[in-house]
């Protein structure tokens, strides 16, 4: 699949299709390619494509879309749906890009694998279904079912919303209730909730990776960035003082968040920040109907297809705390 | 916690986000009719409900407001047509998620309030400060950096 991927990359290039490949490079260790620019067919060589290739490119094409000429940008099935939601935003220049999609069979979470037990990580082997993770203190087979990523549980499915090509093939690898994390909170008591809040956000150091790595998140401008938004320029009186960061993040995203759960993988301490975007989501498809951000291009976002006998915000009482 | 000096008792800070064209009229026309509302519910004139932005509110509460409860001109009859519209899908969700974090529901509020409407406007508030007492202080939301004292 990555020879096939190159090959096809180094045709592209060769016959000035494009000009450059947006893709995934090695990283220091097998466990954490990065994203990268190709420019050539030589640095194609550094090219990679495996189970940690988690990294969704679709946010990129908003830098790419202001160079000359197309860019060859790789996609996975969940990508395309990031990609749809920004052409629909009009941030991203669908004639700059040429969409390849790729296969994909579930992507890997390497926090799950150390979360075995298992250091000092010298090689990382096999795949699709089955990897041999190699250590200074011998070798582990492990299922890669056990150790995906948690998007890859609530999968979106197989099929690409945008390309125009594809190569390889994917599998829904879907196997949870999406909304189950959400549903379990929503029954709470609102003190359960709080304590369950503060002890998650309580680890948050602000780092800003959730923001930054975020296809939605994509204003040139950015209000956490404002000297005058007080709240994120002082220091900390409380460990919790993060969490308006969080629910203003969430609210700005609300209705365009495809659910890529990048957020959460990025996050450095390992906070499960999909919560708050999946419980947008549930409200809004309870509310408004079904809607999923990025399923075209022309969709109207819920926040602004208002109709006259829309819920009245009481329904949130009257629902009650359940 | 804000407290009565005479009679020791919690004296909450509620905030009321009124539009201009409806519910400010309201208030007015309920102090003309002679109609009490509690002193605790501060009101905050805005053009449109739907110029409140969802940051009013985290606002509020971050700087130690018990409750906020937002008026606007009933639907429909909006003076920028369909202000209110986006106001109220704004707002269901902002609340849905301050109830997700644990922030009882009863705290926040939206009302459409008539400029014909001082009753419903004095009923509506005294019956949301009364709210806001059986709830207690905020302090879920609270952002000591955002404290003048």
């Amino acid at each position: 699949m990555q020879e096939q991927l190159i090959n096809r990359a180094k045709e592209l290039l060769a016959d000035g299709t494009v000009v450059r490949v947006l893709g995934w490079r090695r990283g220091d260790m097998d466990y954490n390619p990065e994203v990268a620019y190709f420019n050539s067919a030589d640095e194609l060589s550094d090219f990679v494509y495996n189970g940690f290739c988690g990294a969704n490119l679709s946010k990129y094409m908003i830098e790419a879309s202001k160079l000359e000429g197309k860019t060859l940008v790789f996609l996975k099935p969940c990508d395309t749906y990031s990609f749809n939601q920004l052409l629909t935003e009009h941030r991203v220049d669908r004639d700059k890009a040429y969409i390849i999609g790729v296969g994909c069979r579930g992507k890997l979470d390497i926090e799950k694998i150390k979360a075995k037990g298992i250091t000092g990580i010298t090689a990382i082997t096999g795949g699709p279904d089955q990897i041999k993770v190699s250590t200074i203190y011998g070798d582990h087979d492990i299922d890669c079912k056990d150790v995906r990523l948690e998007r890859c549980h609530v999968c979106k499915g197989k099929e690409h919303r945008v390309f125009d090509e594809v190569i390889g093939e994917s599998v829904d690898t879907r196997d949870a209730d999406r909304m189950a994390g959400v549903e379990a909170i929503e029954a709470m008591s609102p003190a359960e909730k709080f304590a369950f809040f503060q002890a998650e956000l309580s680890k948050c150091i602000r780092c800003n990776a959730c923001r930054n790595v975020c296809p939605a998140c994509s204003c040139r401008k950015c209000v956490f960035d404002s000297t005058k938004f007080d709240s994120a320029q002082k220091a900390n009186t409380t460990s919790f003082e993060e969490k308006m960061f969080h629910i203003i993040r969430a609210f700005h995203v609300a209705g365009r968040c495809t659910d890529c759960g990048e957020c959460s993988r990025v996050c450095p301490q390992g906070i499960p920040l999909h919560l708050f975007n999946r419980k947008f989501i549930k409200d809004i498809n309870e509310l408004y109907g079904d809607y999923q951000a990025g399923e075209s291009a022309d969709q109207r976002a819920p926040l602004v297809n208002y109709t006259f006998e829309d819920a009245e915000p009481g329904i949130v009482s009257e629902r009650g705390s359940k | 916690m804000p407290v009565n000096e005479k009679t020791g008792e919690f004296t909450p800070k509620i905030v009321a986000f009124c539009c201009n064209w409806c519910s400010y009229a309201g208030a007015d026309l309920a102090g003309s009719s002679r109609l009490a509302y509690p002193a605790e519910v501060k009101i905050i004139r805005v053009p449109c409900s739907c110029r409140v932005n969802p940051m009013f509110i985290l606002r509020a509460f971050e700087k130690g407001a018990d409750g906020v409860i937002i008026c606007g001109c009933h639907p429909g009859d909006c003076h920028y047509s369909t202000g209110n519209y986006y106001a109220r899908r704004r707002m269901t969700l902002l609340f849905s998620m301050l109830d997700y974090l644990g922030v009882e529901s009863g705290r926040t509020r939206v009302e459409w309030v008539s400029a014909a409407e001082g009753v419903k406007f004095s009923t509506t508030m005294n019956e949301f400060a009364a709210k806001i007492h059986e709830l207690g202080p905020n302090v879920r939301l609270e952002d000591l950096r955002c404290k003048n004292n």
